[in-house]
């Protein structure tokens, strides 16, 4: 079986990180930015996998493993936080969560 | 065993008058009188039987008591007593017993913990005067710092929060690099002995690098010369001073800016020799420099306390032009100021409080005559306003004299500057007179002369002054023993302007 | 009997310790009693040991205590009586015990009258130890003791701002003064190790030679002492304001006693004076300068008060005169009959301003000569002697022998009698302008309650003082008697004279003298009583230099912009303390950057996200560059 050349691969990876990464910055709904960093998140691990399958190694699954728990713990609390801020300021808009400052 | 019994009994003194208030205030009032007093008069038997102690310990020493504490780094709880530290812990006791008598009817809030922090700022006093351990200096060197913030920051007047954190960054920032060059001190010691100790007796006489015994130094006068303070490490002294209560002031001018006198004398001049000898120029021009830069200040105050504050960074400035000329003129001189400027400045404060009490303001523009209508107090003022300005017959006189004396022998240009601080000193002295006591009273304020209390603390003090004015030499017999360490490996300096070089070329003068 | 010496300053000492306890709880006549009874056992003491007094037999000296010792210096409560010392409690004590007398009355209603004794006790006691001390550090000791009960006495009557005002000044300039002097002291002792007034003296002349360049340092810094308390040129002006005290103060204080202290002090330490020609020189100089700018200052005065303070800075300046030509015990002298002449003339100028409910100005008064017959005698007796008239007069003695010697003295010169001669000129004109317009005319003020015995008796016994006081010591071609100058031949040398000098030279001056001191009393008759409206004329004439004399030739104007202006400026410019703005600007920068960096958290996330990326590309780029 022919293999998905590592570049593309790499290419997928790159673009999604960069999708990801740009909705982060100009969502405003907290929902939203969250899906984004998975988006991110899992673009990080594609990017593992590949290099896994590049090298014939194991680890870059492993990788991918840890990866998906911590997104699932992430996405537990992010989600708990969002629950609390919609409460607390009846929005999910970011900006308006900005007390915490200096 | 007398030694530590001292501080034992204000710091006990301190928790019992916190405690007692409870009851009532007056009892604490009442204990820390008695504590206060207790001491003096211990102290002063010490005094009395100085010849028979110093013969028994066959030097300058009267007392020593020596408990180790943290013998592992070579800390222990070590107390001496001689002559000059004799002298400051009568000052101390005597000057503590009018600052809780001055604060009878002045404090009426908190006044169990106002008793607490007075004791434990004494006590912290007690101890510097006492210690022969750096690290234990150290730490009663900070003892007298926090308690001394609150009285300021609770007790104080408008701005005191202001003045509280002021005074706090002040000394603690300075005393940080002390402790840095304790620290420093301790290892240089310890690495060319092997013996690793904070005994002063021990460190004193280490053979460092110039350059290491250089920054040292330069550690401990930082600290020291905050205290004083010294020009232009004043600035925390007038807020500082104006904004605390009476007693904080009576506390800070006579004892406070004492340790930093008693700091040069015990440690700079002894354990610094060579790096104390490069510093005096530039020590005693900053001496010189605070007396005029003070003076001036002083002049052109409006609120009383200020003004006297002003004067006490002036003639803080005579004690650093003192204690570098490095000669027993001199030194006596330095000795004989901080005792009696720690009374006049009292006085004056004490005065002040006075004076705030029946018109609630302290600026001169709302005095004036009031000699009229408190003749007793104004007599009193005269007396401590000339004191200030240094009319021979009181003690402030005996003081700079002497300084001067010693000081024309290291430096002429310095000697004369620092004389012209004389006739500024004259300037604010009179000032004070001018527009308390003379002119016409303005305003309706009802004025009663001093209760008796008052009497009680302030002729005591007049009494004192003249006595050190007219007969000084108890105090200078007494300081006498002392100053031999002081003075070892020391020559008068020379700082280079010899006048007669200049103007009496082919002199036989030599 | 001398070694009861200790009593004469401890005496009123003790009274002033007494009146300032007690005050206002004793009776007036208590406190008069304690007051004037002090000085005057003090005086009669005093008349005793100089009755008892050899001056053969050498000084004698009393040490009551040691007051300091430290390393060498060791000054004593130490007394030293020898002729000198003992001429000057002699007139200290006498003068000061009939001006106590004189206060009794004059003071009687004031309500500072305890006060005002304690004052003036404390300040004989003051002067008489700076007089007796044998060593420098307790004359400084008297010495800044007057200046302050002059300080307290100026200011007496302190509820009006003037008043403390001009004790202000006063104690300030001659502060002034003193701090010269005392790095004279420290220099002193650091020379001859000690502060012993004999011994200094003696060890001089071994260790200096004549000229040398450290004693006339020496002696400037304590000719600068001198030039203070006794109000020379340059610290001249506190004295006229020192009017602004009651006349029995202005009496005592500035004109009879401590306004002396300079001159004994010059003549104490006359040896190192001696050593330094230059400085010597310049004493004459001071003197004779300060005798004419004050002479010219008294001719334009209307203030009866001031007229006498500037004719006392004028005859000090004939005094310090003496003293620059080595006529030291014309000087002395001159101090002696000056005393009394001039405390009699402001006690009744006092009398008079008293009279006429605390008028001041002279050309108010008038006519005074047949309502105040007393005052009037006394009063023309005293400026009579001021004057110098000759033959009858103490005065003329006194002032005659300085003249001489300014003149025949082997450090005379011309210009200093030329100076002395133009001084003796114009004091007569101003002295009897003085006794014209006030006494002589028509009154103009009416005259309130008289003088009691108390004010009168201390007149007349100064009256006659100052008549015959000057028969102790006679010229050369006038009976020559030197009673005086053998008294102190022991302490004070005597003046070598010029031997090219003659006896003819000295009649002619003399004789110039007298001439002079006599049209000088007839200009003024002729401006005053005969042409007054002359002398208004001349007044508008000359109105300019007129003021420039009035204002005391601008000194006062002079020293407030060059010292009083800028440093109450500097003052006022630097009143919150330039240091502590420095401080402040530490404080203010930290609390700058806090906020500086505390924008940088604005809570929105987007922000954050934004600036964490930004960062990691620069990181990335960098890393991918290097």
């Amino acid at each position: 079986m022919d293999q998905v050349p590592t570049e593309a691969g790499l290419i997928l990876a790159g673009v999604l990180f960069t999708l990801g990464l740009i909705s982060v910055l100009i969502r405003r709904n907290i929902i939203f930015m969250l899906i984004s960093v998975e988006i991110m998140l899992n673009a990080a691990g594609l990017a593992f996998v590949v290099a896994g399958a590049k090298w014939s190694q194991a680890d870059g699954q492993v990788m991918f493993i840890f990866i998906l728990t911590m997104a699932a713990a992430e996405v537990s609390v992010g989600l708990a936080l969002i629950l609390q801020i919609y409460h607390q300021l009846k929005t999910l808009d970011s900006d308006a969560a900005n007390k915490m400052k200096g | 065993m007398i030694l530590p019994v001292l501080i034992i009994m204000l710091m006990a003194g301190g928790i019992v008058a916190w405690i007692g208030a409870r009851i009532n205030t007056n009892v604490s009032r009442w204990i820390s009188l008695i504590a206060l007093l207790a001491n003096f008069i211990i102290t002063f038997l010490l005094w009395m039987e100085q010849e028979y102690l110093m013969d028994l310990s066959n030097s300058a020493w009267l007392a020593k008591y020596n408990l180790p504490w943290i013998p592992g780094f070579g800390i222990s709880f070590n107390l001496a007593l001689d002559g000059l530290s004799l002298l400051m812990l009568l000052l101390t006791f005597l000057l503590g017993m009018f600052a809780v008598l001055t604060s009878w009817k002045e404090i009426q809030y908190r006044v169990g913990f106002f008793h607490f922090n007075l004791l434990w700022v004494l006590a912290g006093i007690t101890g510097v005067f006492l210690t022969m351990d750096l690290f234990l200096f150290y730490f009663f060197w900070e003892v007298m710092l926090i308690p001394m913030y609150f009285l300021i920051a609770i007790w104080g007047h408008e701005n005191r929060r202001y003045a509280a954190y002021k005074f706090f960054i002040f000394t603690q920032a300075s005393g940080l690099l002390m402790f840095l060059a304790i620290l420093g001190l301790y290892y240089i010691h310890g690495n060319l002995t092997g013996t690793f100790t904070f005994d002063y007796f021990q460190l004193i006489g280490t053979k460092f690098s110039a350059e290491a015994e250089r920054w040292l130094m330069l550690g401990f006068l930082a600290a020291f010369i905050v205290k004083l303070p010294v020009v232009p490490f004043h600035s925390w002294l007038p807020d500082a001073h104006s904004e605390a209560p009476t007693a904080g002031s009576v506390i800070l001018a006579g004892l406070l800016l004492k340790t930093g006198a008693y700091g040069l004398l015990r440690f700079i001049v002894p354990l610094f020799p060579g790096a104390a000898h490069e510093i005096a120029p530039w020590a005693m021009s900053l001496g010189v420099f605070g007396i005029l830069y003070g003076a001036l200040l002083a002049f052109s105050q409006t609120d009383l306390k200020r003004l006297v504050a002003y004067t006490s960074v002036s003639h803080m400035g005579f004690i650093m032009l003192g204690v570098f000329a490095f000669n027993e003129w001199a030194t006596q001189g330095v000795v004989m100021q901080m005792i009696t400027h720690g009374i006049s400045t009292g006085a004056l404060f004490i005065l002040a409080g006075s004076i705030y009490e029946r018109i609630h303001t302290r600026d001169i523009g709302q005095m004036g005559g009031f000699w009229k209508k408190m003749p007793f107090m104004g007599t009193i003022g005269l007396v401590f306003a000339m004191a200030s300005l240094g009319l021979p017959g009181l003690g402030n006189f005996i003081a700079e004299f002497l300084t001067l004396i010693g000081s024309w022998k290291a430096t002429h240009k310095l000697t004369i500057l620092a004389a012209v601080g004389l006739v500024a000193g004259t300037i604010y002295s009179l000032r004070i007179m001018q527009r308390v006591f003379y002119g016409t009273q303005e305003n309706t304020h009802q004025l009663s002369d001093l209760s008796f209390r008052e009497k009680l603390i302030l002729v005591p003090l007049v009494l004192i002054i003249v006595w050190l004015g007219l007969y000084p030499q108890p105090i200078l017999d007494t300081v006498r023993p002392s100053l031999d360490p002081i003075q070892a490996n020391h020559s008068t300096t020379v700082v280079p302007d010899n006048l007669y070089v200049d103007i009496m070329k082919g002199d036989t003068y030599e | 009997m001398t070694e009861l010496l200790w009593i004469v300053p401890a005496l009123p000492f003790l009274g002033a310790i007494i009146l300032i306890i007690l005050g206002t709880k004793l009776s007036r006549i208590a406190a008069s009693f304690v007051g004037a009874g002090s000085v005057g056992l003090s005086a009669l003491l005093v008349i005793l040991i100089g009755l008892n007094y050899a001056p053969a037999a050498g000084p004698f000296r009393q040490v009551l205590w040691q007051w300091i010792d430290v390393a060498g210096l060791s000054p004593a409560f130490g007394f030293h009586l020898d002729s000198l010392s003992l001429v000057f409690i002699f007139v200290i004590t006498f003068v000061g015990f009939l001006i106590h007398v004189y206060s009794t009355e004059f003071m009687a209603e004031d309500e500072g009258f305890a006060r005002f004794f304690a004052y003036l006790n404390l300040f004989v006691a003051s002067m008489l130890i700076l007089v007796l001390a044998d060593n420098l550090v307790l004359m400084y000791l008297g010495w800044e003791g007057v200046g302050l009960c002059s300080y307290l006495l100026i200011g007496f009557w302190y509820e009006e701002k003037k008043n403390g005002d001009a004790a202000r000044k006063a104690f300030i300039v001659t502060r002034v003064g003193d701090t010269a002097m005392a790095i004279g002291l420290f220099m002193l002792f650091d020379i001859f190790g000690t502060l012993i007034i004999n011994d200094i003296l003696e060890q001089a002349p071994q260790l200096w030679s004549v000229g040398s360049q450290t004693a006339m340092v020496v002696a400037l810094l304590l000719l600068g002492g001198a030039v203070g308390k006794s109000a020379q040129l340059p610290l001249q002006t506190w004295l006229p304001d020192a009017m602004a005290g009651p006349s029995p103060v202005s009496a005592l204080i500035h004109a009879a006693t401590m306004v002396t202290a300079g001159v004994y002090l010059i003549a104490r330490m006359h040896v190192i004076f001696e050593l330094s020609p230059t400085a010597q020189l310049c004493v004459g100089i001071i003197g004779a300068l300060t005798l004419l700018i004050a002479g010219f200052s008294a001719l334009t005065q209307f203030d009866l008060k001031r007229v006498l303070a500037y004719s006392t800075i004028s005859q000090i300046g004939y005094m310090f005169l003496a003293l620059g030509v080595g006529a030291w015990s014309a000087a002395i002298f001159h101090f002696m009959i000056h005393a009394f002449f001039k405390a009699l003339l402001f006690l009744g100028a006092g009398a008079v301003i008293m009279v006429l409910h605390h008028e001041h100005d002279m050309f108010k008064m008038g006519g005074l000569r047949n309502k105040l017959p007393v005052i009037y005698w006394t009063f023309l007796i005293g400026s009579a002697s001021l004057a110098a008239l000759p033959f009858i007069t103490a005065g003329f003695y006194s002032k005659d022998s300085i003249l001489w010697l300014s003149f025949a003295g082997e450090k005379g010169n011309i210009w200093f009698f030329l100076a002395g001669l133009t001084g003796a000129f114009v004091t007569s004109i101003y002295t009897f302008r003085m006794v014209f317009v006030t006494f002589f005319g028509e009154a103009k003020t009416a005259v309130g309650h008289h003088t009691g015995a108390r004010i009168t008796i201390p007149l007349v016994i100064l009256a006659v003082l100052s008549l015959v006081g000057g028969f102790i010591e006679l010229p050369h071609t006038l009976g020559h008697l030197e009673l005086f100058s053998d008294f102190l031949k022991p302490v004070l040398p005597a003046v070598a004279v010029d031997p090219s000098a003659t006896t003819g030279m000295e009649w002619t001056i003399q004789g110039i003298t007298m001439v002079l001191s006599l049209v000088g009393i007839f200009i003024a008759y002729h401006y005053y009583v005969r042409k007054p409206e002359q002398a208004s004329q001349l007044k508008s004439s000359l109105a300019g230099l007129h003021r420039f004399w009035f204002m005391g030739w601008g000194f006062d104007n002079l020293y407030d912009s060059v010292l009083v202006k800028p440093y109450v400026f500097l003052a006022t410019v630097n009143k919150n303390d330039i240091v502590d703005k420095f401080y402040s600007l530490i404080v203010y920068t930290t609390e700058l950057l806090h906020r500086i960096f505390a924008r940088s958290q604005g809570g929105i996330l987007r922000w954050y996200i934004m600036s964490m990326v930004i960062g990691a590309i620069l990181i990335l780029t960098l890393g991918l560059l290097l």
